[in-house]
């Protein structure tokens, strides 16, 4: 994975709560062994008529908002099922943070090993930027990752939690899978310690 | 080991007993996995992270395959083969085949005598035990923590890392009780339950949680009522739920195939018998409700939050709280095809739905089937009865309620998600309506432009019958419980 620490990007709303991950990628897509084409299939019953063409009602679909890369989403965004086909979606679809008050817990950690970065706010601010975004598509924002700042247009910090684990791993482009073979003695020791529970083979 | 004077709750008690290396301030706690269940859907892109790396599976012995989510449950062939029609299923199956084989891994393939829905299986063969931490790439993992075990549905990336380490990073998740005292009345079922929790604290409401569900009518239920409540946890947003063990799970788990017998079993019971919580352990939440209040429930719109009694009438959304309340009420509504005010009993519906991981188990069936012996599926309407496993399919038939349904016009078919995701061909044609025993709501969720009404087997099967939305209790004599 690419190390990431800044990352600066036209924003735009999705002003629904509880966003669900059947959603941004419907079940029928996730006969896929990889990742491909998951991007175009992002949002797709919301995006696309029957016949296949741009639904206008929805708002992603107007043209200013064709380059932005910033999501601004409702409260408890993305909940539901565990699919990490919801974050390899919208990042196919061009997103590289969402921005919400609430993200539900699966999606966020699916989305903190994929390198697109949930952004909690307070709803203030949330406020602020969900009506930015509504009323004027230029908008830009930018991602201070190692700061753990959101930069308003007006210059405005706004702090955002994310753990220092992800963090280290998002900002040095490492995966966790490396620290826990790094564990290696550690698990050895537990596994001689405690009885085995179940053998799937026997 | 905790300290022996702080009283723990059964959460902290599995969680304490799996850590590899507990949370820092800098690091997750790394914590050791008892059983890792995949599946077709979410585990091919974990395959091929462990072959870029060069990676064998850790523990193929405590790893288990199934083939359920896009499998299909038409009737089998004359070879008594279950042809897979849709080529791109046919192709994640094979796969799927394939990476079980490669990495050693035991799979029950598409209609094998033990292939089923992960979450019924587990517990059916008795891999699923009180104490045990388990993990699937499957959000519905929480039901397993109906046996005291934590339990939890993890993305793909992770189960990369649970086959390459049988360990996972988890930061330490905070505890909410939800307490339900009281006794359920005839025609109540557990899946009211857990539709009323969830209307009453919304689908965000336990994000962050998990939760373990307590009192006198959780206790009074059976194995299967406690897995259909701890399946819904995470339509509360918490990952998992659990219940303390007792005598009914250690009945429930004795003799099953893959469960310690004999001796180990009495020395595991031992051993589960310290697992429920502490007296005056502490909960970081609580929430509280009453059976004795309780009657049939259905959701209205699209997440299972939006959950009412079945005799309610659909809410105003020009009576909501806030603007967003009121916009998602709206566009709900609007999918839904539904007016404000409007109730829902005698409400015509296309579609029943009876199956899923959360109501496909054989008592599940058996309910159904005792409402339906005798009885038609009213004219207009398509009733799909889709049994969790093989294994529940094969005790049904035994039990002759095959006929039972098959005489009343339902549809009997083989085992699998089916209808629940949509993903098999079992699915709502646009603007459909139906009842179903599965657990989203969420639009699209059945089939493209379908619309779910969420709730129990009983109020199911109702409405199987009359063809319209049913109160079960105007049908349900209480000789049938
Ligand atoms: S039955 Fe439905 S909820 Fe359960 S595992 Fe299958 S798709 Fe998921």
């Amino acid at each position: 994975m690419e190390p990431i620490n800044k990352i600066s990007g036209k924003i735009a709303p999705l002003p629904m709560n509880d966003v669900d991950t059947d959603q941004i990628i419907p079940a029928r897509f996730l006969k896929t062994t990889n990742k491909d084409g998951l991007g175009q299939q992002c949002f797709f019953d919301w995006r696309y008529t029957a016949d296949g063409g741009l639904r206008e009602d929805f708002i992603l679909n107007q043209p200013e908002y064709q380059d932005a890369s910033v999501l601004i989403a409702g409260n408890n965004f993305g909940c539901g099922s565990s699919r990490e086909h919801a974050p390899w979606a919208l990042q196919g679809m061009g997103w590289k943070a969402v921005v919400s008050t609430e993200f539900a817990d699966i999606f966020r950690n699916n989305s903190l090993k994929n390198g697109l970065i949930p952004i909690i706010v307070d709803d203030e601010t949330h406020r602020q930027l969900m009506s930015l975004a509504e009323e004027d598509p230029t908008t830009e924002v930018s991602i201070n990752l190692e700061d753990q700042q959101l930069i308003l247009p007006d210059g405005r910090k706004v702090e955002f939690p994310i753990d220092g684990f992800s963090k280290y791993c998002l900002l040095n482009g490492v995966d966790q899978l490396g620290y826990l073979m790094g564990l290696e003695d550690e698990i050895v020791e537990y596994e001689g310690s405690h009885d085995k529970r179940v053998v799937t083979t026997a | 080991m905790g300290n022996q004077s702080t009283p723990q709750t059964l959460f902290e008690k599995v969680w304490n007993n799996h850590i590899i290396r507990p949370q820092t301030e800098t690091t997750p706690a790394a914590l050791y996995i008892d059983l890792h269940l995949v599946h077709e859907v979410t585990s091919p892109q974990a395959f091929s992270l462990l072959r870029e790396r060069g990676l064998k599976v850790r523990r193929p012995d405590q790893t288990l395959g199934t083939m359920d989510h896009s499998t299909p449950t038409t009737p089998r062939n004359d070879l008594g083969i279950i042809p897979v029609l849709d080529m791109q299923a046919s192709a994640q199956l094979d796969q799927f085949t394939k990476n079980c084989e490669d990495f050693g891994i035991p799979m029950y393939s598409l209609g094998t005598e033990n292939q089923g829905i992960v979450h019924v299986i587990g517990p059916e063969q008795g891999f699923t035990q009180p104490g045990m931490t388990i993990v699937c790439g499957d959000s519905h993992t929480s039901t397993h923590g109906a046996f005291g075990a934590l339990a939890f549905g993890i993305g793909t990336s992770e189960v990369g890392h649970v086959l390459a380490t049988q360990t996972l990073l988890q930061y330490k998740p905070k505890t909410m009780a939800v307490r339900v005292n009281g006794t359920l009345a005839d025609g109540v079922v557990a899946k009211d339950i857990i539709l009323a929790v969830i209307a009453k604290i919304g689908v965000g409401g336990g994000t962050g949680h998990v939760f373990e569900y307590m009192g006198s009518a959780i206790r009074n239920l059976s194995m299967e009522g406690r897995m259909t409540i701890c399946n819904m946890s995470i339509e509360g947003g918490a990952r998992a739920g659990m219940v303390a063990p007792d005598e009914t799970t250690f009945e429930w788990v004795n003799g099953r195939p893959y469960a310690p017998q004999g001796a180990d079993f009495d020395k595991a019971v031992e051993f589960w018998r310290t697992l429920p919580s502490d007296e005056g352990a502490q909960f970081d939440a609580e929430v509280v409700l009453n059976a004795d209040e309780l009657i049939p429930m259905i959701t209205y719109g699209t997440n299972p939050g939006m959950g009412m009694p079945i005799d309610g009438r659909v809410p105003d959304p020009d009576k909501q709280a806030t603007v967003s309340e009121r916009m998602a009420m709206d566009k709900a509504l609007t999918y839904m095809g539904l007016q404000p005010n409007e109730p829902l009993l005698g409400k015509k519906v296309d579609v029943v739905f009876l199956g899923s991981c959360t109501n496909s188990r054989i008592s599940d069936l058996r309910l159904a089937a005792k409402m339906m012996d005798g009885q038609k599926v009213a004219d207009d309407v398509r009733m799909m009865v889709v049994p969790g496993s093989q294994q529940v399919k094969k005790q049904a038939e035994q039990e002759g309620l095959d006929e039972i349904f098959k005489a009343a016009g339902a549809e009997w078919r083989e085992a699998g998600c089916s209808m629940c995701i949509a993903m098999n061909g079992d699915q709502l044609a646009p603007g459909q309506y139906a009842v179903s025993t599965s657990n989203r709501n969420f639009e699209g969720r059945q089939g493209k432009g379908g619309r779910t009404f969420l709730a129990s087997p009983l109020t199911a099967a109702a409405t199987a019958i009359n063809g319209h939305i049913t109160d079960p209790r105007t049908l349900y004599v209480p000789e049938m419980a």
